[in-house]
């Protein structure tokens, strides 16, 4: 076990968690708005914002799907100790995390069922940047909304499925957005 | 702050509750399922608003609660301090100067704007309830957006009584998909749901269900071209502050039937009596 296995999680997790959850929930609100989030340390390849989502989504009953780079001891043990969280394929995850590319391809995660919706995944991707980028509209967005997007294709064959899809949370160091699968993307 | 974790619940009932207000962020109108707890006052008291807010306050909060309007009434002046001695959050009765509003009932009259977000208290999520008693059987209603029954309901409305006496809990259509239960708040409020700038949570705790709308999200409300839809209240002008623009309670002040007309949301009628303005029935 390395060192900083026990390290690098919540000091105070009840009053951290309940502000990383409201940046997470203002970003989910609010597709494309990107967000600050702090109070996590994970080991690379773990930004701080992805292990900051991570320490306040996941517990025993999400099994999580490590993706790629992100699968490797480091990630594996810290998660481990701080959350608890089952680690699983991507058919039967609740959250997958990594970089875009080692995600591929979506058709494998579950996108809920028509009387539940919800049981879907949420994928956490590890981003390079954050900034400007793909045009955004739907709920949450006032008129139009911009976020840097890995591809376009892949998000707006997942709004047809709506309401079933995927929602996804972009991270990059200590900042994140999103993108339910309600916004359209062009 | 010993007695307590933070905002009463444990952190992983908290998480649960999280997950389901993202998923709900991100299906609008969708009923998720959650977990609900035990929470100590009874069903009915806004268990389900209890615990989203319990979930979503932060040490920095200000918490406001209303109910049916009034922050004043035993309801909200419990839960008011229940989150003031479990979360240690600073409270207010002003609509401005709060960030996390629990509401039973009412949406204020003061525009909310984004810093806002608003927790409702809902007693039965499920709009089709009356009309479909079996979950099994609304849920696949849900599913295949089989919403005629609801239709049938309010024309029925019409040919007994010539309009839609619906009053309240009058339900919305979210985007296009979900039929919603805005909970039971006046069909005055029901053009307030839509394009909000405030994030709005709803909560469930006895049916266990929690559903959101997020900001700036198209809600309308059920109707039929020869009978649109009508956000109607008491033609009068409110006893206290004279306001003509929001939504009434109508009070029996004696036994010979007199009666007087106050705002509901005793935090617009105090700063309208405070900034000057007077009603007829004032002191």
């Amino acid at each position: 076990m390395q060192a900083n296995t026990l390290s690098g999680g919540f000091a105070d997790p009840a009053t951290q968690s309940a502000h990383a959850f409201r940046s997470l929930m203002e970003a989910m609100a609010r597709p494309g708005a990107i967000q600050d989030i702090h109070g996590a340390a994970p080991p690379a390849p773990l930004s701080p914002a992805m292990g900051a989502v991570l320490l306040t989504l996941c517990d025993t009953e999400t099994p999580v799907y490590l993706a790629g780079d992100m699968d490797c001891e480091a990630a594996r043990a810290w998660l481990a100790f701080h959350t608890g969280a089952p680690f699983v394929g991507p058919a039967h995850c609740m959250f997958a995390v990594g970089k875009w590319d080692a995600l591929a391809p979506l058709a494998v995660y579950p996108i809920g069922t028509s009387e539940y919706p919800d049981r879907s995944a949420t994928l956490i991707v590890e981003c390079s940047e954050l900034a400007a980028g793909a045009t955004l509209t739907g709920p949450g967005i006032k008129d139009q909304a911009t976020l840097s997007l890995p591809e376009v294709e892949a998000f707006q064959a997942n709004r047809t499925l709506f309401p079933l899809g995927l929602d996804f949370i972009f991270t990059c160091g200590e900042r994140l957005a999103a993108l339910p699968r309600s916004t359209k993307v062009s | 702050m010993t007695e307590y974790n933070f905002a009463y619940l444990d952190e992983q009932t908290k998480r649960m509750i999280r997950r389901a207000i993202l998923k709900g962020l991100a299906i609008p109108g969708y009923q998720v399922p959650f977990a609900s707890r035990e929470m100590p006052m009874p069903y009915g008291w806004g268990t389900g608003g209890v615990q989203v807010s319990a979930a979503v306050l932060t040490p920095k909060d200000t918490f406001k609660v209303i109910d049916q309007g009034a922050d004043d009434t035993t309801n909200a002046v419990s839960i008011r301090t229940f989150f003031q001695r479990t979360a240690g959050v600073a409270t207010t009765t002003a609509t401005s100067d709060a960030t996390v509003i629990q509401t039973r009932h009412r949406i204020p009259e003061e525009p909310l704007h984004e810093g806002h977000i608003l927790v409702y208290q809902v007693p039965i999520p499920e709009p089709l309830r009356f009309l479909e008693p079996r979950e099994s059987e609304t849920r696949k209603m849900h599913s295949l957006e089989e919403y005629g029954l609801m239709h049938v309901k309010l024309y029925e409305d019409i040919s007994r009584h010539g309009h839609i006496a619906t009053s309240y809990a009058y339900p919305v259509k979210v985007e296009g998909r979900y039929v919603m239960d805005p909970s039971p708040i006046p069909k005055f409020d029901n053009p307030k749901l839509g394009d909000m700038a405030a994030i709005q949570l709803f909560g469930a705790g006895r049916e266990q269900r929690i559903y959101a709308l997020p900001p700036y999200t198209q809600v309308v409300s059920l109707d039929f071209e020869d009978h649109p839809f009508e956000a109607s209240k008491a033609d009068h002008p409110c006893g206290m502050c004279g306001a003509t623009d929001s939504y009434l309670d109508e009070l029996i002040i004696d036994d010979l039937g007199g009666r007087m007309f106050v705002c509901s949301d005793t935090d617009y009628c105090e700063a309208r009596q405070a900034a000057g303005h007077k009603g007829k029935d004032a002191a």
